[in-house]
Parts: structure tokens; sequence; C-alpha cells
């Protein structure tokens, strides 16, 4: 559905975005990742034949954001970071105008805006001035104006900042709900949202494009390589004596001594890349005579990996918890 | 066309539901009728005193109402036009409509004469009180009608001309106040042109003359249709609204 080849943008010296490639199927909803200032909202601008490319193709169901700009622009509902209002209109009839310049034929104009009105929930404020709606509506009207012509294509740029967590939730909601019939391109900061929302993650930062892959994808490359491991000793041993025991496994890179809830024996075990040691693991273990209480693998949180692909230091460690079955872990058959 | 007359509908309406319109009408009501009645007063007493003294001066209408009255209108509206013309992009870029409009299935001169078009039914609202003054002379009066239809002619076409550069100038901000002080800025420029005549009638105050808005306008208030003078202004109007294409195009590169 959309297609971008090699896309740059120039504003003088300055690159937003430098030879960035992707495409959308039919269908999906795709997060636009990355930091402020990443490139997300110029590269949307071109998708929506606000801005021309510096260098590049970017096709839009078919139709060449630059050659053919009309074709892409009766294709696609955008939604700007702050919504495209005005002010002094109220809503319905601010709804009715866009109908028209969006090309809705005349005798459906009045039937849309009551479907989207009924569809992003804002009928009973239809009569109101839009100055005088709250944020949230404001979001949703922009939201409303942005499908009315039932566009092939969605583009929304940061469609929940600014909104109370309520409104977070009833906004991503609304997008799911979209999702069936048009295709979506988010943008965002906030990580939750794409898990929440997105099947596929496009990340980006500094112009560039750092990865993109779907959600689970992403979620389990930065992982693998690191386990964790609780074992009872019963008595039979102390810690330095288990760590040793660990490190001396095959495979295994570093252990790390991560004492929970007044346990000292919990462990962080981090292997050679494309080792699995877990099997290993907990042969040593149990050859040592102790208890194995646990052993699971650790999945990086979206954040993590984001954090580190956009090269921002995490505070947190660098890995943490996300439980697995225990059954298939210990078998190490994964 | 559809197009453009739903843009220009939806500018209207941000016209007549915000106080401009209004505030629009009223100072022209009031400083129109204030002309009105001042020059149509001083016009009655002296045809008065022409008649008491017993030899009667050749009294006209045209030439001594409604000639003045179209000229002191014509300054008038080289303030009111900026304030009608100064919002048309510059809100709109302030408030990031202009992206909804850009990406809409519209070309950019269908978004021109819309908005260009609406300036204009909006100064032609202020015309339709100048006529409702004007009705009064025909009411007590017996002036010719064909100066007075001409003379509307003629002030029509200068709005129309200072409102496509007052599109344009409106394109080049983002700020209201900024365009109608650089629009209100032109407008006298291109007023006072015409007093470079009182400099000699060398060539550059010929052009001078020729290029000044208000020059045009007294053939039309004395009933005449000059080709030159008409001929001026829809030059003027293309290339003020060229202008404004050209800006709004390069709104995209710049942007």
């Amino acid at each position: 559905m959309i297609q971008v080849d090699g896309l740059s943008k120039k504003y003088g010296r300055h690159v937003a975005v430098d030879h960035i490639s992707f495409s959308v199927e039919k269908g999906d909803i795709v997060g636009f990742l990355g930091p402020n200032g990443a490139g997300k909202t110029t590269t949307m601008r071109i998708l929506t034949c606000f801005l021309p490319p510096s260098g590049g193709r970017a096709t839009v169901a078919g139709f060449d954001v630059f050659e053919q700009p009309f074709e892409v622009k009766k294709r696609t509902g955008y939604l700007p970071e702050s919504p495209p209002l005005y002010p002094e209109m109220s809503v319905e009839d601010y709804l009715t105008f866009v109908a028209r310049l969006k090309s809705v034929p005349s005798r459906e104009v009045k039937q849309r805006v009551e479907q989207v009105m009924e569809r992003c929930s804002v009928g009973d404020v239809k009569g109101k001035l839009i100055s005088k709606l709250s944020k949230g509506y404001r979001q949703r009207v922009g939201l409303a104006q942005a499908i009315i012509h039932n566009p092939d294509v969605l583009i929304l740029d940061e469609p929940t900042s600014g909104l109370d967590p309520k409104q977070i939730n009833e906004t991503r909601e609304l997008i799911r709900d979209l999702s069936g019939a048009h295709t979506i391109i988010l943008s965002t900061h906030i990580l939750s949202e794409v898990e929440a929302v997105c099947k596929t993650v496009i990340i980006i930062n500094r112009g560039r494009l750092v990865a993109t892959d779907s959600v689970e994808h992403l979620k389990q490359r930065g992982a693998g390589n690191a386990i964790q491991v609780q074992i009872d000793t019963d008595g039979t041993g102390d810690l330095s004596a288990v760590r040793q025991r660990l490190e001396q496994v095959a495979g295994v890179s570093k252990v790390i001594e991560k004492p929970r809830n007044g346990t000292p024996f919990v462990f962080e075990v981090q292997s050679l890349p494309g080792r699995n040691v877990r099997a290993d693991i907990a042969r040593a273990v149990v050859h040592a005579g102790w208890n194995l209480l646990e052993l699971k693998a650790l999945t990086s949180t979206l954040e993590e990996i984001y954090l580190s692909l956009t090269g921002a230091v995490a505070e947190q460690p660098p890995v943490s918890e996300q439980p697995e079955p225990t059954v298939e872990t210990v078998g190490g058959t994964k | 066309m559809r197009n453009i007359w739903t843009i220009c509908r939806r500018e209207l309406y941000s016209y007549f539901v915000s106080p401009i319109a209004w505030v629009l009408l009223a100072i022209f009501a009031f400083l129109s009728g204030a002309f009105t009645y001042i020059i149509s007063a001083s016009f009655v007493r002296a045809s008065f005193e022409s008649q008491m003294s017993g030899q009667s001066f050749p009294m006209n209408l045209n030439e001594q109402v409604i000639g003045p009255l179209f000229s002191n209108i014509a300054v008038i509206s080289l303030f009111l036009i900026p304030l009608i013309s100064m919002r048309l992009f510059a809100e709109e870029k302030r408030q990031g409509t202009i992206e909804l409009l850009v990406t809409s299935p519209v070309h950019d001169l269908e978004i021109i004469l819309g908005k260009w078009l609406a300036s204009v039914l909006m100064y032609g609202a202020l015309l339709v009180v100048l006529a409702a003054d004007y009705s009064f002379l025909f009411l007590y009066g017996n002036p010719d009608w064909p100066p007075v239809a001409t003379g509307f002619l003629g002030i029509f076409l200068q709005g129309a001309c200072l409102l496509a550069f007052g599109a344009f100038i409106s394109t080049l901000t983002r700020n209201q106040i900024v365009a109608g002080a650089i629009g209100f800025a032109a407008a006298l420029i291109l007023w006072i042109l015409n007093w470079t005549t009182s400099f000699g009638n060398s060539v550059t105050v010929q052009v001078l003359n020729y290029l000044s808005v208000v020059s045009h306008l007294d053939s039309f208030t004395r009933g005449v249709i000059d080709s030159k003078d008409l001929i001026y202004y829809l030059t003027m109007i293309f290339l003020g609204l060229f202008l404004t294409a050209r800006s709004l195009e390069s709104l995209r590169w710049r942007a």
C-alpha cells in the first residue's frame, strides 16, 4: 500500500530524512517510532504530499507522491500533530466542509458526516464550537476529519499527544477499530502505544532508518542471550561457588548476581551470541546437587530495544524479566 | 469550480461568525454615512445659497456629491481592505489548517481563488452599505445613474485588486497583524504614487501615476469605462493572484 524507496529530505544543509526505505502492506497498522526531531513528521508530510521529497521515491496506493499528488491526496487521510481545526466553526459544519473539500459526492456528505461523528463519538457535541471543545474531543474531531472520505491510507502524527490517560485509551481503541478497513501509519514517541496498537514498527533516528520489523520479532531480537536463574543450594554451597559453577558452563560469557526479595541465589546469565546454554545450566546445577527453582529467558521490552537502537542511554538495566512458560524453557527447546 | 465554492463558503462563514465582518460593516457604515451626510449637506447649503443670491450657479449632484464621495470611499477602503485580507492565509498557517487544505484533493489555484472570492464578496457587502447611502440621493435628488454604476464598478475593481495583493502578503507570514500592517503599507504606497504628479510630468512620474490604484478611479466616477483603467485593474488582480500562487507553492519547498 505504501512504498518508500530511498526517501530523503533536506532543509538547506540540514538532512531531516536520510535515505529511508520501507513498505507497508494493506491493512497494517504501522508504528513510526523515533525521538523528537527524528524525521517522523517530515516523512509523514512527504507521504501526504505536503512536502516534496529531495530525493528518492514514495508511492501511496500505487501513486507517486510527487508525480500524481492528486490521486494520492484522494486516498489518504491525514491528522497532523495539531489537528487542523477552525475554532470558530461548529463540529458539524467543520466536518461538512472537510467532506466537501475531500470530494465526497454532495448527496453523501450529510450521511458521511453523521457516520464519522458516530464512529469517533463526537455526535454529542456536533453543534458546539470547536474552540469550546476539550483536547480529547478536538483530537477525535481531527480523526473524524481524517477518515471522512473513507481513505485507503490513514496517516496520524502523534494522535495521542497531550491527552489524558483515559482519552489515550479511547483514541487507541478507535485507531484499532479503524485498522480493518484502512492502512494506518501512526507516529509516536510513546512505546507502549506501539505495543498496544501496532503490528509493525519502523524506528528512525536522526533521519535514518534504524529498524523495521514486527513488534514480536523486535522484542525477541533484543533477547535470547540472557537468562535468569534461581537456585536453592540447600546450604551446600555459598554464593561464589554457585557463581563459579555457572561461569564454567560452556558458552556462558558473564554471570551477574541479582539478589531478589532476600534470596541471594538469583543470577542473570549472559551467553555468547548464538549459544543456547539453558540446558547445560540446568544439567550443571542438578549435577552439583542443587535445586533449580527458576530458569527463564529474559525478553527486552520494546523500550529497551528502542533506547539501545536510538542510542539513548538506558537508566534501567539492559534487560528485565518477562515470564515465559517454564516447562518450555527448562527443556531448552526454543 | 465546486472546490472554489467550498473554500469560499467556509471563508465567508469565518468572516461572519467572527466579529470581523460585523466590525468592518459597522465602521464602514458609520464612515460612509458620515461622508455622505457631510458632502450632501454642504451641497444642499451651496444650492440654497446659490438660489438666495439670485445668480444661480450650475449645481450638479453627480459632479459635486457623487464624484467626491467615491474618492473619499476609495480612501476609506484602502484602510479597511488590509483588515479583510490579512487573515486569508496567515490564519491558516498559524492554526495549521493550511496542512488540511494543501493535503486535500484541491488545486492551489482553487484554494487561492476561493479565498480571494470570499474576500471580494466581503468587500462587496461593504459596498451594499454604500449603495444604501446612495439610495437616499436617488430618493431626494435626481442624479444620473450611469456614473454611479460605473463608479461602483471602479471602486469594486480597486478593492478586488488590493485584495489580491493582500492575499499575497498574507501568505508571507503566519501573523495576521504583520500581514495587516504590510498590507496597509502596500495599499498606502499604491495610493500615494499618484501624488508624484505634483512634481512635474516626466516619464517616471507618468509611470508611477499609472501604477497608482486611485488614479484609475476618476474616469469610472465620471461615468466612463476606459479600457486603459479596466486593463490596469484586471492586470493588477492577475498579478496579485499570480504572486499568491507562487508564494503558496514556495511554502512547500521552504516549510
